[in-house]
């Protein structure tokens, strides 16, 4: 009798603390940097604190920072798809492949991969149309430089950094034909010192616009330091540069986040291809520093906003590849696969790219 | 290609920058190592002086002071990891490890309060007479404190340690502690001591990292600095002047390679990027490999735990 009352005890105890969880729903998040990164990471990062906010109670949001891409972000895909999550978010390129592997082991879990290309049944992908930020940015890189050279902190050769280099040179180019553009790859996506060093090298060299696709902001503390001008990368880092930062792409992962995590908590998650930009707000812009002149803010205001409507795309021909060879016609626009898998420069950027 | 776009005067000059915190770091370490005793937790001592270093300097307005905090701070985590392995004789390996996962959440906890704070500009020390001299000048004499400073205590570690009877007794302890034990030596005391020293000296290079070379506070910004500098003293076969040559060697040719890219030299980049890691080793493998094994230099005692009673 005692042990049936313990056994019953023990029961109740197990139901009472099951309960909560039965109704919860469980987001977990990866992330490659640190939350205070002050870029990249930061962003995702507020990106879960939005969907806490949104719906209270009813999700438990858990996050791993600075987890390496590679295997080990396996191990801890692992470890959270077993610890109940029902949903994780994945938020750099590198954990494509981890993703894909994990999601295959646990078909009742949701995979959310940031900008990557492989989907599965239980795994979609999202990503934000940075290269239309970069129009913009590059727009103002052009108008803005004197020594018509523009420093560009790359992290590793994959689409997006390219794209992100392409679109950039093109509406510098577009803008002031003699700019030239200086690409150093770090390859690493957060090592503030490296970052600083690679920011350094760019500006002995007589860059006086840098813009960078890393997450750290120390890149952006060099130029306010060294009195050049340059972009905030994925968050506003005015806080770091606030001479320096011109304005800054923003990446705006809430609303997806909130739409996504709904859509499992309803039971309406299916696998999706994400891929919005300024059109939506997934991509953003930090306010115009007050020291940027009225006509290129003008510029770069008109700029997005025919993005943002849809009458202009930044990749529209007469475009060549660095080879000289045809990409686009006049008035030909990429296509979606084209861009997702862009592995060559466009004419007039010197150097290559590593592979 | 255009190489006359690179200003060999400011590489040097940056070159010295960018190695003074692994070469800190990396000394410190030595000095550990020389006491037998195997700290893995540099990284953690290093991001902890860089906070420490950093709120101190915002705070006071004065880096010298922040730096000196640097020191202070990354000593007092270092007794942890002395606490659990001299007293409680916990594994020195995984003691470290943890003294490292541990000084990276430690300090982004500290760090809440200081993310997009500017810290006050280290002043530059001129040499009086010798930075004026023409081209060395400017690019050997005209440095912050603390480059001097490293450069110093590389020439006083490595005359501690070949002539002085502090460096005998270090050795003696890191080689055999029985036998230091036997001869009279406080063989734990004088462990803790060196782990101290190796904690102060990893945090001041992570101070010179926030204060000077980035300069911010940003999460986990050495980013494996302290592992560099561990393989460090490694090739270096615990020689001083050995890890002044890998600090510098790693350094220069990482600042190196960033300025071939900037200048758009015809090289692949990743044989650029992979450069430092391999041209380091490179150089301190085949220095220490004419003498075979036993020139390599590892104390005999590394990572052994000690306890008087055995």
């Amino acid at each position: 009798m005692k042990i049936l009352n313990t056994a019953l005890a023990a029961a109740l105890a197990l139901g009472a603390l099951a309960a909560p969880s039965f109704s919860q729903t469980k987001a977990g998040f990866v992330y490659v940097g640190p939350i205070g990164d002050g870029g990249w990471t930061h962003e995702h990062n507020k990106g879960r604190l939005a969907v806490e906010a949104e719906f209270g109670d009813k999700v438990e949001t858990t996050f791993v920072e600075s987890v390496p891409e590679g295997a080990d972000a396996e191990r801890v895909l692992t470890q959270m798809a077993l610890a109940g999550a029902d949903v994780i978010f994945t938020t750099s390129f590198g954990y494509m492949d981890p993703t894909i592997n994990v999601a295959k082991k646990f078909p009742n879990v949701k995979f959310e991969h940031a900008t990557g290309y492989k989907r599965a049944d239980n795994v979609s992908t999202y990503s934000a149309r940075f290269y239309e930020g970069r129009a913009v940015i590059g727009t103002i890189a052009g108008r803005m430089t004197k020594t018509n050279k523009i420093g560009y902190i790359a992290s590793f050769p994959i689409p997006e950094v390219i794209r992100g280099i392409n679109s950039a040179y093109i509406h510098a180019k577009k803008v002031n034909p003699d700019v030239e553009m200086k690409v150093v790859w770090v390859f690493t996506w957060f090592d503030p010192a490296k970052e600083a060093d690679a920011a350094k090298a760019l500006i002995d060299q007589g860059v006086d616009v840098l813009m960078q696709h890393t997450d750290s902001t120390a890149p952006m503390a060099i130029a306010e330091e060294k009195g050049i001008v340059a972009f905030g990368q994925a968050s506003d880092m005015s806080a770091f540069g606030p001479t320096a930062q011109m304005t800054a792409i923003i990446d705006d992962w809430a609303p997806y986040y909130i739409q996504q995590v709904g859509r499992v908590m309803d039971g309406t998650w299916t696998s999706v291809d994400t891929w919005d930009g300024i059109s939506t707000g997934m991509v953003a812009f930090a306010p115009f520093n007050a020291n940027m002149p009225a006509d290129v803010a003008a510029e770069a205001n008109a700029l997005i906003a025919s993005i943002g409507d849809g009458s202009y795309k930044p990749f529209t021909g007469p475009l060549n590849k660095q080879d000289g060879s045809v990409w686009l016609a006049e008035g030909e626009t990429a296509d979606d696969g084209t861009l997702a898998g862009m592995g060559f420069y466009v004419e007039g950027i010197t150097g290559d790219i590593p592979n | 290609m255009d190489l006359s776009s690179i200003n060999p005067l400011v590489l040097i000059t940056t070159v010295m920058i960018a190695a003074t915190p692994i070469l800190l770091a990396a000394l410190g370490e030595l000095i550990v190592e020389k006491s037998g005793v195997l700290n893995l937790g540099v990284e953690g001592m290093m991001i902890t002086g860089a906070i420490c270093g950093f709120a101190i300097a915002v705070e006071t307005g004065n880096p010298a002071l922040g730096m000196l905090a640097a020191m202070v701070g990354g000593a007092l985590l270092s007794l942890v990891f002395a606490f659990f392995t001299q007293i409680l004789l916990a594994n020195q390996v995984a003691t470290g490890l943890a003294l490292t996962l541990f000084g990276l959440g430690l300090s982004s906890l500290l760090g809440q309060g200081y993310v997009g704070v500017k810290p006050p500009s280290t002043p530059k020390i001129d040499i009086p007479l010798l930075s004026d001299l023409p081209v060395v000048g400017p690019v050997l004499f005209q440095h912050d404190m603390v480059v001097y400073f490293s450069i110093l205590m590389v020439v006083v570690i490595w005359a501690m340690l070949k002539f002085s009877r502090i460096g005998l007794v270090l050795r003696a302890v890191g080689e055999s502690h029985d036998a230091a034990h036997a001869l009279g030596f406080k063989v734990v005391r004088i462990r803790i001591m060196a782990i101290m020293f190796g904690g102060a000296m990893a945090g001041l290079g992570g101070a010179y990292l926030s204060l000077v070379r980035v300069p911010q506070w940003v999460d986990g910004m050495t980013a494996g600095a302290g592992w560099i500098a561990l393989a460090i003293v490694v090739f270096a076969s615990w020689r001083a002047g050995r890890v002044l040559l890998g600090a510098y060697l790693f350094g220069g040719v990482t600042i190196l390679q960033l300025n071939l890219q900037a200048a758009g030299v015809n090289l692949p980049v990743e044989y650029l990027s992979m450069s430092p890691y391999l041209i380091t080793i490179l150089v301190l493998v085949i220095m220490s490999a004419k003498g075979g094994r036993a020139s390599l230099g590892a104390p005999a005692a590394l990572g052994r735990i000690f306890h008087a009673s055995s």
